[in-house]
């Protein structure tokens, strides 16, 4: 009993407390990009929650062998190979199976290597030295904070679209401020965990 | 390649195309390490470090990276300087390294970088790369610098942990929050934004 309890305090803290967007500052890049729509947010989310749950069990493997020959300093180097790896089967995977939302992210798919969250997560699992089932359930859970936070983010940018805005705030700016603004809300999750 | 050109692709990196406020590129680290005016200066010329170095080796490889491999290739190149960059910071300054954090690694998947490489370095000659990524750099270094400083001025009444008010003043402590930090950078890009609209306003 006090595992299930430890692991949905676990849980609850990668998706809300320790949003990935909102609290710690990774992947903000396809956050602002990738907002505009919720359909593809969602795609979106899913391909990084993907990507971020192998990546997590994959780096795992790599950094006991780098660990074991004594290379730890290599893990940023090779991390970053398996994750652009990764990414590259996702899209030859999402351009088969749905070639509309393959279109609508566009650029943001390969870009996922790029994305801070996943690198970031994986060497967060190596700092708190997770055991892989921990790293695993990490990558996907913060992942799926990842998703929670661009999906609301692209139900407001829909409605932002129709509404008045200074000229100067248009695009990226009001985007940083709306961001501003959820992040306060997420504060109010900080006494949960 | 003259005198002129390199000034303005020096200059270009700091004001025409600031890789923060113009570009909006590299918005993470941005966010995240300007909580103190000293951390902002210390990614900046981390990633100014690296932007130079990989320029330089791309730059110098241009024509022997296959164009269909180039994205990987790079992306090594780039690891390889930031490897550097963590291991100095860990042995010579531990403060900052234990500050920024996780965000040195990740200096690897700065968008700023890899764009620099993309765009500039893998066309254009050495000496021109090396001028670009030390523009594009300090332009970086200013606006983290300048976001930093702000956010620590008014949630800290400090700026580079020097105290500015006297006893009776009370921080905003939203500011060095993670809010603080997309409110500021919101705002800061539109005030950018009011600013140059306004000069071509005059100019037309």
């Amino acid at each position: 009993m006090e595992h299930v309890g430890k692991f949905l305090l676990f849980m609850v803290s990668c998706v809300l407390t320790n949003n990935f967007i909102f609290a710690k500052f990774y992947g903000i890049c396809p956050f602002l990009g990738v907002s505009s729509k919720v359909e593809t947010a969602m795609g979106m989310g899913l391909a990084v929650t993907f990507v971020m749950g192998l990546a997590s069990l994959f780096t795992w493997a790599v950094y006991q062998l780098l660990a074991a020959a004594g290379l730890e300093y290599l893990n940023t180097i090779s991390f970053i190979l398996i994750i652009a790896g990764l990414v590259q089967f996702v899209e030859m995977f999402i351009k088969k199976s749905s070639p509309s939302l393959y279109k609508s992210l566009g650029i943001y798919l390969p870009l996922i290597t790029t994305n801070c969250a996943v690198l970031g997560v994986t060497l967060v699992n190596v700092q708190e030295s997770y055991g892989v089932v921990y790293s695993v359930f990490n990558g996907i859970f913060s992942a799926l904070g990842f998703m929670l936070a661009i999906v609301l983010m692209a139900g407001v940018r829909e409605r932002l679209e129709s509404s008045k805005i200074p000229e100067c705030l248009k695009g990226f700016p009001i985007s940083l401020i709306t961001a501003g603004l959820m992040s306060i809300a997420f504060l109010g999750f900080s006494g949960m965990v | 390649m003259g005198k002129k050109k390199l000034s303005s692709v020096f200059l270009n990196g700091i004001l025409t195309e600031n890789p923060t406020f113009r570009l909006v590129l590299g918005t993470c680290p941005t966010l995240a390490v300007t909580t103190a005016a000293v951390n902002g200066i210390g990614m900046g010329l981390a990633a100014t470090f690296v932007l130079i170095g990989s320029n330089v080796v791309i730059s110098l490889l241009r024509n022997v990276i296959p164009s269909k491999v180039r994205i990987p290739a790079f992306v090594v190149v780039i690891c390889t300087f930031v490897t550097i960059v963590q291991m100095l910071m860990q042995a010579f300054i531990p403060s900052l390294y234990e500050s920024l954090g996780l965000f040195i690694p990740l200096i690897v998947v700065n968008c700023i970088i890899l764009a620099r490489a993309e765009a500039f370095a893998s066309k254009n000659t050495v000496i021109a790369s090396a001028v670009d990524g030390l523009g594009m750099g300090l332009g970086f270094t200013l606006a983290l610098t300048l976001i930093a400083s702000i956010r620590e001025i008014l949630g800290n009444g400090s700026v580079f942990g020097i105290q500015l008010f006297g006893e009776s003043f009370q921080p905003m402590l939203l500011m060095i929050l993670p809010a603080g930090g997309f409110l500021t950078f919101g705002l800061m890009i539109g005030l950018v934004n009011f600013l140059s609209e306004r000069t071509a306003k005059r100019e037309g």
